[in-house]
């Protein structure tokens, strides 16, 4: 194994002595990975690809990117019109924002329906929590960068969140702004943390998978198993080909929306330069963000509104200690599966109403999901780790297959 | 053991104070860093704006720029003022009177802002005749004053004060 890997040529070895990077390279590519992973396992190296193609469009974006309020909104459309491929780094750009999200909610949803989130694997579960919020926050302040009207009243809008604490919430807010209102000096300060941002978020990737790479990958049956052994293959190349593969399908679809419409995920208004006097009829966020834009609008009252928005991103954060059962995989919780399948319908409802007008029937809905979503962690799974019955579960992963 | 008891107290006492001074320390280096976000000197600076009202009609209102927020300037028609005077306290969700929120009954001056997320409110809208914040769904009678939503308090009046008839200083 990796672990007492040598080089065989001996400049290899001298080297590997000194800095051991060719065994780094040898544990990766041997990594013991449960044979039965199915597609919903490729997600990791999906969000992997979409974080360096991120980073890469982003720094050449930057190259010609003014971050001034007089000059942001007409350098973004010297892109698009006169740099060389501008419009398609920026398509790419935009788009890829949207392909990030749309993967790592699949990533988090494959996490809940196998358990993946439970004993051994909670800090990796934290850790991804934690890359979660740092990439809506990433995402929020490259909205603000074209400094169309959406982008200015997502600014404003979202940065009033903090007046709502008592006390210093004014302080705070004109802290971020750097002045009384959004402004020059608070673009300017969006584009320094969202070239930062993207660097955290792959330092904590880099933790998310060392953390991984101790107990190893959850499989769909959710059993602990022997690594390495007969139920296992090694990363290379089952799982890298594998991934490849899955990654291909993925950017097809990435393709169609750069290509054939690349501001279907847009709102039109951005490209009407930003205007302090002037509101949007209707603002909405992006769509990766609507479930928590209805969380925030189904309570009538501010205060109340910005807690719960934030108590359901936290709440996540403490789901392995809030789901107790033993049994991680809902293929053996035959309750537990309705409720994960109430739960996605609860957060699609959500988003549909996110972007819904706040009022009537509308608004009703919106406060029953809202309700549900916080039931759900708090009442449910905490009860049904107690009281459900699950299935008996397989002395092996070989085993259901092999004894048939 | 007496001997020994000693010398740890003065071990403490230096890891004591060298553990303060170093945070203070750490604390003094860090506050440049956070501090510099705040406004800066030529943000303040243009904390005043005089604006000339002589061409407002009754009824209609203006919209400037200050300190990079909206201020409404409105000429109240004589009905919205009384609209406005006659209310009863006890409705509001914000109690103030009309009287305490004006200089001139006239000339209604404040941010127009909604106090709940920031967004601009729309004129001569919404159930009170007043402005309708269309982002969230606040609603402000003729005096500006919070009746329904989830704004929690009436939208602010800036410091001003008549320069002369015709012109408002802000700020």
């Amino acid at each position: 194994m990796s672990d007492n890997y040598v080089p065989s040529s001996k400049f290899g070895k001298w080297f590997n002595d000194r800095l051991p990077l060719l065994s780094l390279s040898a544990h990766l590519r041997e990594y013991p990975t449960p044979k039965n992973l199915n597609y919903w396992w490729t997600f990791g190296a999906i969000l992997t690809f979409c974080l360096v193609a991120q980073i890469a469009t982003g720094i050449v974006l930057a190259m010609h990117y003014v971050a001034h309020a007089d000059l942001a909104f007409n350098s973004i459309e010297h892109i698009m019109r006169d740099i060389n491929y501008g419009w398609l780094l920026r398509y790419l750009h935009s788009n890829g924002s949207s392909m990030f999200f749309l993967a790592v909610y699949i990533h988090i949803f494959r996490s809940l329906f196998y358990g993946s989130h439970k004993s051994p694997r909670e800090i990796i579960w934290v850790l991804g929590m934690l890359i979660y919020i740092l990439m809506m926050a990433t995402a929020f302040m490259g909205y603000v960068l074209p400094w169309g009207q959406m982008s200015f009243w997502a600014a404003t809008v979202i940065t009033n969140l903090f007046t709502a604490i008592p006390l210093i919430g004014d302080s705070i807010t004109t802290w971020f702004w750097g002045g009384y209102a959004v402004d020059n000096p608070t673009l300017n300060r969006f584009f320094s943390l969202h070239y930062l941002f993207p660097f955290l978020i792959l330092g904590l990737v880099i933790l998310h998978i060392w953390a991984l790479h101790v107990p190893g990958n959850n499989n769909p049956t959710g059993i602990e198993i022997q690594k390495p052994s007969k139920d296992t293959v090694p990363f290379h190349p089952y799982i890298t080909m594998k991934d490849i593969f899955a990654l291909l399908i993925f950017l097809i679809i990435f393709c169609g929306f750069v290509f054939f419409s690349p501001n279907i995920l847009g709102h039109p208004d951005n490209y009407i330069p930003a205007n302090p006097m002037v509101t949007p009829s209707h603002i909405v966020p992006e769509w990766y963000l609507l479930p928590f834009y209805a969380i925030l609008r189904s309570v009538p009252d501010k205060l109340g509104g910005v807690i719960l928005l934030f108590a359901s991103l936290f709440i996540l954060v403490g789901l392995p200690w809030l789901d107790r059962s033993k049994v991680k995989s809902a293929i053996f919780r035959p309750i537990y599966k309705w409720f994960f399948w109430l739960l996605v319908l609860d957060v699609l409802v959500l988003g549909y109403m996110g972007a819904a007008p706040a009022e009537g029937t509308y608004l009703l809905i919106a406060r029953v999901a809202t309700a549900y979503y916080f039931l759900h962690f708090l009442v449910i799974l905490p009860v049904l780790s107690s009281v459900e019955k699950t299935d008996p579960l397989p002395l092996s992963i070989s085993d259901p297959v092999l004894k048939g | 053991m007496e001997k020994s008891g000693k010398k740890n107290n003065r071990r403490d006492f230096l890891f004591t104070a060298s553990y303060t001074i170093g945070a203070v320390g750490i604390g003094a280096t860090i506050w440049p860093f956070i501090d510099q976000m705040n406004p800066d000197s030529s943000v303040k600076a243009l904390a005043t704006t005089e604006v000339n009202i002589s061409q407002i009609e009754p009824g209609k209102s203006i919209t400037v720029l200050w300190r990079g927020k909206p201020v409404f300037i409105k000429r109240r028609t004589q009905s919205e003022i009384s609209e406005a005077q006659s209310v009863d306290l006890n409705e509001l969700k914000h109690p103030e009177k009309d009287e305490d929120r004006v200089k001139k009954s006239e000339w209604l001056v404040m941010l127009g802002i909604c106090t709940h997320l920031g967004c601009v409110p729309l004129s001569n809208k919404g159930e009170y005749n007043g402005w309708f914040c269309p982002c969230h769904g606040s609603h402000y009678d003729t005096s500006g004053r919070i009746r329904k939503g989830p704004a929690p308090v009436n939208m602010e009046i800036p410091k001003y004060e008549f320069v002369d008839s015709n012109t408002i200083k802000i700020g």
